[in-house]
């Protein structure tokens, strides 16, 4: 990156994120990376946050955030009864159907 | 019967309206066409007939045409109404629309082999209608890329040059049109997924305002963004199918519809219309015939009685990294969902819940998913979210209030849909960043939650072809404020007329025989 004429280099280190960033993320994001995924999402993930950085630096003090663009308050439905999804028909496309549930592995490998 | 090939959708529903041409023949013709596909645009065709029978209430009845309003669960499949304006059409969707018994993946290996228990109400919309599904289309998985090289089945060709991307995401309905495999598709614009892809294959791309059209049953990307529109090789045919996909449905409470309707456009000026080009084009990074194209366009408005004014939208250029935060959060809290429990994808092994779920979606979804999965949960993270999040929201309302100010002056923004023509496969997915700058153009619309149009305009030698290289489509991009569909449309007909894309390219155009001979 250029060097400006008072001789500093870019304004501010971009947040690049490292290896144990990328971990810890993967793990919120139940993603399991190997270690070239590792490297690969460390290096992508910097260029991106780079460009992204823009934006931090805009002074933006006050302005209302926009979550969503149309207006709308208190969307409600009639309140009258409908069909909602059979059981059968939800549980058609399970990987494991097991007695009118879904079925899983235990939430503790040893808790059996 | 390339005859049937040609017409248009409003064409031939007038025809078959009329009684002039058989509903069965033109059906047939086009299950044939779609057959043939050699662009990889499709990953389901009716002509496979391999639909899943879903006789879900058991009374071996398809349901009464899907009525927008309708509840579709415990319902069989909806079989097309025998009338209405699109009485006898077939019409591609884009595989992101669940589809009762035909299988559904958003191009993702996560829903590989999965039938969806009920339709989306677009679709729906369609067959009440009385339109048929043709087939399901390729596309990046889960909507995320521009150049339709994220699906897990596949990259699809462009018809003009099969060595060349058709964009994306909704790649495969793009192509499908453009290369004579359907008379019209639907698609999902998050970023640009319709407009870019419509542009870089010569047809007509709409993203209506953000609510005209129900989201229910198209799987969820950025839900604050997506939004369904229609792929057609002309104006009129988009307005069409606006007309009929348009409309406020119970089953998603952000769907309000556009008043009045939409009506077929005939306008053929543009006198006392005023077009605003955003003063930042200027220094834009734009490919010279792009430019040369867009240039040639704004003079054939003022041919027209348009008047050019010029316009600024001063945060427009932080668009993308606004975009790129906020459509990756959305995406990571929407994807939460594949999990291996309930559909799609299991990867077990004797280990814990934990373990399944990241075996499973570490299997199950490729490189660009996990990436922008990766980018979202990082931004709503702890420590982060304030600087990242909430910081796009903000430059989100700058932007809105820039297009606010913008249309108190004028009552369209036009710039060009996309940065270059239609790049080669492999150029670009080794940067994604590249990659993200070709939705500058079209991700500020999409932000605002306005309705924007991709208009063919004219042919440019791809910069990187090389001498002798074929000429490729330039799109052109009208923009106009929310819910202002019936202006966008009839300005987008007068201007389509006066330009002859069609016309003008003859027998180069792909759908006369290019793809399909």
């Amino acid at each position: 990156m250029a060097v400006d004429a008072a001789g500093r280099g870019p304004p501010r280190i971009v947040p690049v994120i490292d290896r144990e960033q990328v971990l810890h993320v993967a793990r919120l994001s139940r993603l399991r990376l190997d270690d070239d995924e590792v490297e690969t999402m460390a290096g992508e993930l910097s260029g991106i946050l780079e460009h992204v950085d823009r934006i931090r630096g805009l002074d933006l003090e006050g302005v209302e955030p926009t979550s969503h663009v149309v207006h709308l308050e208190n969307v409600l439905r009639a309140d009258v009864p409908w069909q909602s999804m059979p059981p059968a028909v939800a549980l058609a496309a399970a990987p494991e159907p097991f007695d009118g549930a879904f079925r899983v592995p235990s939430p503790q490998a040893d808790a059996d | 019967m390339a005859d049937l090939l040609d017409l248009t959708v409003a064409e031939a529903a007038a025809k078959i309206a009329a009684g002039e041409i058989s509903a069965d023949e033109y059906g047939a013709a086009w299950r044939a066409a779609a057959a043939g596909d050699e662009l990889n645009a499709y990953l389901w065709t009716a002509d496979g007939a391999d639909a899943l029978e879903t006789d879900w209430n058991g009374d071996g009845e398809s349901a009464p045409a899907g009525e927008g309003d309708a509840t579709p669960y415990g319902s069989n499949a909806p079989a097309p109404a025998a009338s209405g304006p699109l009485a006898g059409i077939p019409i591609a969707i884009k595989d992101i629309f669940t589809t009762q018994g035909i299988p559904t993946t958003a191009g993702s290996r996560i829903l590989e082999g999965y039938r969806p228990p009920y339709t989306a109400s677009a679709v729906r919309r369609l067959t009440a209608a009385g339109a048929h599904v043709l087939g399901k289309t390729n596309m990046d998985e889960f909507a995320m890329g521009s150049s339709n090289e994220n699906s897990a089945y596949g990259p699809v060709l462009n018809p003009w040059d099969r060595g060349r991307v058709p964009g994306g995401s909704s790649g495969g309905s793009a192509a499908a049109v453009a290369g004579g495999l359907a008379p019209a598709a639907l698609g999902t614009d998050t970023g640009g997924s319709i407009r870019q892809p419509a542009s870089l294959c010569g047809i007509v791309g709409l993203k209506p305002t953000y609510g005209a059209i129900s989201r229910f049953g198209m799987i969820a990307f950025a839900s604050s963004l997506d939004q369904c529109g229609p792929f057609t090789r002309d104006v009129t045919d988009a307005a069409l199918l606006l007309g009929v996909l348009q409309g406020k449905d119970p089953l998603d409470s952000t769907s309000v519809g556009i008043e009045g309707g939409i009506a077929l456009p005939t306008r053929e000026d543009l006198a006392g219309l005023r077009f605003g080009v955003p003063r930042e084009l200027g220094e834009a990074t734009l490919d010279a015939g792009v430019r040369a194209v867009f240039e040639a366009t704004v003079a054939r408005i003022e041919e027209l009685g348009g008047q050019i004014v010029e316009i600024t939208l001063p945060h427009a250029e932080h668009g993308i990294s606004a975009y790129y935060v906020i459509a990756p959060a959305e995406a990571s809290s929407n994807l939460a969902r594949f999990d291996g429990v309930r559909y799609g994808l299991r990867e077990a092994g004797d280990e814990d819940l934990i373990e399944m779920y990241e075996r499973t979606r570490s299997e199950g979804f490729g490189a660009e998913v996990k990436r922008r999965i990766m980018l979202g949960t990082y931004a709503l993270s702890s420590g982060y979210y304030d600087a990242y999040y909430g910081q796009a929201q903000k430059v989100r309302t700058r932007i809105a209030q820039d297009f606010d100010t913008a249309f108190a002056e004028v009552d369209f923004v036009i710039t060009p849909t996309s940065p270059s023509v239609a790049f080669g496969l492999g150029a670009k997915t080794d940067d994604p960043l590249a990659m993200y700058l070709n939705d500058f153009f079209t991700v500020p619309m999409s932000l605002a939650g306005i309705p924007a149009i991709a208009l063919p305009a004219g042919l440019a030698a791809p910069e990187d072809g090389g001498a002798g290289a074929p000429q490729l489509p330039v799109g052109f991009q009208i923009a106009a404020p929310a819910f202002a569909e019936q202006k966008l449309l009839d300005a987008a007909h007068a201007l389509e007329g006066a330009l002859g894309f069609a016309a003008a390219v003859g027998d180069a155009l792909p759908w006369k025989g290019g793809a399909r001979a």
